[in-house]
């Protein structure tokens, strides 16, 4: 037993010993490593600047500068600096940076003289790109340039554009002349202004007021201008039915043409004395406390028609449904997609998109107004066409017709 | 006179606004930037008239003692009492303790209620809506339902609503979306050449 004992303390602390020298050997090897590993690091080779290309189509003071480097020291680079000079041998700023892997950036300068990022176009920009690697090291770049920018007569990428422009004044010229010459210009009749007169009547007939809310849109707006119109011909109904309008605004500038033009349609009608300030009045520029104000004026006075024209945001089913709450006809229309729904499910009318801008042509049946119409229906023509073809020429592979058609902002 | 020269302005400006869209030019930049503040600076002194105008309406209803007249007060009172709170001498600037009070405390929780009612419109709005009464009016119910089972909280609740919902919304949704877009983008370019050549001139009023 006892030489057993022996011979596993024997064998112990030989393998203690062998364990022992292979360890040392190890740490021996490993601080040889070390030595090796301490070497001098090789610096990353330098950036080469191959082009700086003016952008087109702006005002100049962009340039995109491109560079190269090996693809075997991307891992290696953290980031690229880029300075800009207007001299090779002038002073350098610093523009910004790119991650490492991207070889190119964008320089957007100032076009004011006293800004630090002054870009003047036309004189020649001198350019450097310093690489600096995950060790620290940096390495600049040759100087690169001259490059130049320069800004544009001519949006090119607009042409499209232009061309539409263009053809629609022509259309809308061509039927204005028709129309002043008497030509008979047919429009689809619309169910929500051939309303219009009989909401007023309603009103009348109930001896209720009629509430016209123009929205939340500002003077500028398209829809508010289209409102305008038709609340021209609203109050001039309401003037000569001697009954109640009530107009609260949500913006003073829109509220000061309001007043102006309700008070002119007062005027047309014979009745400027029935015309006060008061009946145009400002609420506030808040959307909810304005919502709130105009739910308060009809659960109060109980219109029996209101008018929402113009611009709308979420306000639009809130102010539909206490309006459909208190039994009043109800006439909507805006340029807002995503309020059309609420319109239509609320209000007993609605003037979808562009048939709020047609308005004024149908209620005032002036020549001149439904040949602009007429040229707008044309242009929808040629938009159906132009769409046909686009998506047969897609579908068939002929890329130069949509290439031709394509805008680029 | 009177009318030629706000319409003569309205060419002008309107044209110079059609010139800078296709030239990208500094100038031009520099001056549709000018007016566009010019717009901020008419905008700040129309506010005046603004509250001229609420003052003068709520003013005119207590007066008279007309139907409600007591909002009127309550109209006026929370107009002064935050234009007085932002401008109290020693008190610096709109930081200050009882005009934030008054906005966050007040003021944004109201509208925030009010924005909130919208949920339910929204209910009684459906309501009304999804009554299958015609075949158009069924198939708008069907599509409602399919949209809202795709996005109900829990989820989809199978692959074939999911697939049927994005479906409704990329094709006939966005096709019917897309057609309307189109018609107000030429409204609104013949309602500016309109206003641009005095075709339409009722925002002028009608002297």
């Amino acid at each position: 037993m006892k030489d057993r004992l022996k011979l596993v303390v024997f064998l112990t602390v030989i393998a203690f010993i062998i364990q022992a020298t292979v360890a040392f050997a190890q740490s021996e090897g490993e601080t040889a490593d070390s030595v090796i590993s301490e070497q001098p690091v090789t610096p990353p080779p330098k950036p080469v600047i191959v082009s700086g290309e003016d952008i087109p189509n702006d005002n100049g003071h962009k340039l995109k500068l491109n560079w190269e480097y090996p693809a075997e020291w991307n891992d290696s680079i953290v980031r690229f600096e880029i300075y800009r000079a207007d001299s090779p041998d002038g002073d350098f700023r610093r523009l910004g940076e790119a991650a490492g892997g991207i070889f190119s950036y964008l320089d957007i300068g100032s076009k004011k003289k006293d800004d630090p990022n002054y870009m003047p176009n036309d004189q020649n920009l001198y350019y450097r790109v310093d690489a600096v690697s995950k060790s620290g090291v940096t390495v600049q770049s040759e100087i690169g340039g001259p490059f130049q920018t320069s800004g544009q007569w001519f949006h090119k990428g607009k042409v499209p554009v232009l061309i539409g422009v263009v053809l629609f004044a022509i259309f809308t010229i061509y039927f204005i002349r028709s129309a002043r010459k008497g030509k008979d210009l047919y429009i689809r009749p619309l169910a929500g202004i051939e309303a219009v007169d009989e909401a007023i009547g309603r009103a009348t007939e109930m001896g209720k007021p009629i509430l016209y809310v123009l929205g939340i849109g500002g003077a500028s707006d398209i829809a508010t201008i289209a409102s305008f119109t038709i609340l021209g011909r609203v109050a001039k109904k309401v003037a000569e039915y001697q009954t109640a309008l009530t107009v609260p605004c949500y913006d003073p500038i829109v509220m000061s043409v309001a007043q102006d033009v309700v008070r002119s349609a007062y005027l047309e009608a014979g009745r400027p004395d029935q015309y006060s300030d008061d009946l145009v009045f400002f609420v506030t520029n808040a959307q909810f406390a304005y919502v709130a104000g105009i739910n308060g004026i009809m659960v109060r006075d109980l219109p029996a028609t209101n008018f929402y024209l113009g611009y709308f945001a979420a306000e639009s089913l809130i102010l539909a449904e206490t309006g459909n709450s208190i039994g009043a006809i109800q006439i909507a229309g805006t340029d807002q997609i995503t309020q059309i729904p609420f319109f239509v499910v609320a209000c007993d009318y609605t003037l979808i998109g562009e048939e709020l801008y047609a308005a004024s042509a149908y209620l005032g049946r002036d020549p001149l107004l439904l040949g602009a119409l007429k040229a707008e229906d044309w242009g929808k023509a040629i938009a159906m066409v132009l769409i046909i073809v686009g998506v047969l020429a897609t579908a068939f592979g002929w890329d130069a017709f949509r290439e031709f058609l394509r805008v680029n902002l | 006179m009177k009318r030629r020269v706000p319409l003569a302005m309205v060419f002008i400006v309107s044209l110079f606004m059609v010139i800078q869209y296709f030239v990208p030019l500094d100038s031009l930049a520099w001056m549709y930037q000018y007016l566009l503040d010019w717009t901020i600076i008419i905008g700040v002194f129309a506010l005046l008239l603004g509250i001229w105008s609420l003052w003068h309406v709520s003013y005119g209803k207590i007066k008279q003692r007309a139907e409600n007249w007591q909002y009127s007060i309550v109209t006026l009172a929370g107009l002064f009492i935050m234009i007085i709170s932002g401008f109290i001498p020693g008190w610096g600037n709109l930081n200050n303790y009882v005009y934030e009070h008054l906005f966050y405390y007040v003021l944004v929780p109201i509208q925030a209620t009010m924005f909130s009612l919208l949920a339910f419109f929204i209910s009684s709005a459906a309501f009304r809506a999804f009554r299958a009464r015609s075949i158009l009016a069924s198939l708008l119910l069907f599509a409602g339902l399919v949209i809202m089972l795709r996005f109900v909280p829990m989820g989809p609740v199978s692959t074939v609503v999911a697939d049927l919902a994005g479906w409704i919304l990329r094709v006939p949704n966005m096709a019917a979306k897309r057609a309307i877009i189109i018609g107000i983008g030429l409204g609104a370019m013949a309602t500016a050449f309109k206003i641009m050549f005095g075709i339409e001139r009722s925002y002028l009023g009608r002297d």
